[in-house]
């Protein structure tokens, strides 16, 4: 539960500022963004992701050392699974 | 050095773990406590132990928040979502953690409505997906999480969603570092500081340990290299007589944390006057709940709680051991009645638990050399 994993913002909801469409590993799904209103993360950008909240703006380079440590932690599967929201992503 | 060519910058690995031989050297001992969690995990999966020189003592602090919740909270949570309407929703990591009657998952299997999430916002969404029920999420977690409760209690309040409470087990990390420091029979040189949480709450908060208890501590990444940086930092501090805080991971920990996020935590939380940890027992100030304005999405105060208290086998010896006066496997438990299948004591109860690490993958290693021996 404490390691975060990378993804990078793919849009912002037009409708919520606060909202946004990432890729994470080839998985999409929203997350939120409030808790990054002083420094807003844009398209294109590498965020940090806990518990479905971005907690920081990471560099690309950091999202793949970060994802490799997820790998060799042998964590990448599970988390995947997790961020997928067990069945409620994508449900309106 | 099991994995070391996969890791990132072996030459860097194999250099620092080098400087690390020479600094420590072999006059005396050097015991650190990594006080996360997910700290405990990597250094067990990646086996920094093989590559730290034995007079480098690693202690696994009290970071895993599964593991330091007591079972009466779970119980409690529990009871309440025994009304038909209610529907229980936790991260998957307490699903299997048992309650005197039971974990998340058998009380599933006996009918009750529960859901695993990954987001306190999931919950949420489950709220508003199911208008006629009432969804309690049983929140988890230290500074790394809460401030995601914090800004989803924030939009049901600003949505005006009613149906939907938080079981709030938020705990902070500080007050727990004291009160290990505050034991008697603790012995420790030196802090890894978490990562994530440190995402959170910044360097600052740690000062006061190197400043009142004289101990350096440094903020950590989780990367193998970046531990061992951390040990080579506190080895110099402990080396020269210093005592501060530095920041190993600078390219995703701000010094002054997330303010944004510690607004949330503001917003909606305050300190419970004090909270009970599985192996410490009761820790002043060390615990939020929520503030009276958010009273009507707050379930303890919504609900009946029954307020169960179940304490711990006495054979257990969970607080020696997240104290560091014990080894996970010299506690009189340990890999026969408390296993990661039973777990009976706190730290066995997650894959970051300290006890849980080193069965997973001490224990098994051991296993293996003795049967090759055999064979």
């Amino acid at each position: 539960m404490c390691l975060a994993i990378p993804g990078k913002i793919v849009e912002i909801s037009s409708d919520n500022q606060d909202s946004a469409l990432v890729d994470i590993v080839g998985v999409r799904r929203k997350i939120d963004l409030g808790l990054l209103q002083d420094d807003k993360p844009v398209p294109g950008d590498w965020v940090l992701i806990h518990v479905g909240f971005a907690m920081s703006k990471i560099s690309e380079q950091d999202a793949n050392d970060q994802m490799n440590t997820l790998r060799l932690l042998g964590e990448v599967e599970g988390a995947v699974q997790e961020v997928q929201g067990y069945g409620l992503e994508g449900v309106q | 050095m099991r994995f070391v060519d996969e890791f990132r910058e072996p030459e860097l690995i194999s250099k620092t773990a080098e400087e690390i031989r020479r600094l420590a050297g072999t006059e005396r001992q050097y015991r650190m406590m990594e006080v996360c969690g997910g700290h405990t995990h990597a250094i067990y999966r990646f086996g920094l132990k093989d590559i730290l020189p034995e007079n480098i003592e690693l202690i696994h602090g009290p970071g895993c928040p599964v593991c330091v919740l007591p079972m009466g909270r779970i119980d409690d949570g529990l009871a309440i979502a025994q009304q038909p309407e209610i529907i229980f929703a936790a991260f998957g990591d307490m699903m299997r953690v048992p309650g005197a009657q039971g974990s998340p998952l058998e009380h599933k299997a006996r009918g009750m409505d529960v859901r695993i999430v990954y987001s306190p916002s999931d919950a949420l969404k489950l709220a508003r997906l199911n208008p006629e029920k009432h969804v309690m999420f049983f929140a988890i977690g230290f500074e790394t999480t809460a401030p995601s409760t914090a800004l989803t209690l924030m939009r049901a309040k600003a949505e005006g969603i009613r149906n939907f409470s938080v079981f709030c087990n938020h705990v902070t990390i500080i007050p727990a570092i004291r009160a290990i420091l505050d034991s008697p029979d603790m012995r420790l040189d030196a802090f890894i500081g978490p990562g994530h949480v440190s995402t959170v709450i910044g360097c600052r908060p740690y000062e006061w340990v190197a400043a009142n208890e004289h101990k350096p501590i440094v903020v950590s990444g989780f990367e193998p290299l970046d531990m061992l940086q951390s040990v080579v930092m506190l080895l110099n501090q402990l080396r020269r007589g210093e005592a501060r805080v530095e920041n190993q991971y600078k390219r995703v920990v701000p010094w002054e944390g997330n303010r944004a996020a510690l607004r949330a935590m503001a917003e909606v939380f305050q300190l419970r006057p004090y909270f009970e940890w599985r192996g410490l027992g009761f820790i002043s100030q060390s615990a939020l709940r929520l503030r009276d304005t958010y009273a009507e999405w707050d379930a303890e105060q919504r609900f009946d709680v029954p307020g169960i208290r179940v304490t711990d086998p006495k054979a257990a010896q969970c607080g020696e051991v997240l104290k560091g006066v014990l080894k996970p496997h010299q506690c009189k438990l340990f890999g026969r009645e408390c296993t990661p299948e039973h777990p009976i004591g706190a730290l066995m109860v997650s894959s970051e638990g300290s006890c849980a690490a080193y069965f997973n993958y001490e224990h098994r290693k051991a296993a293996l050399t003795s049967l090759r021996s055999i064979a």
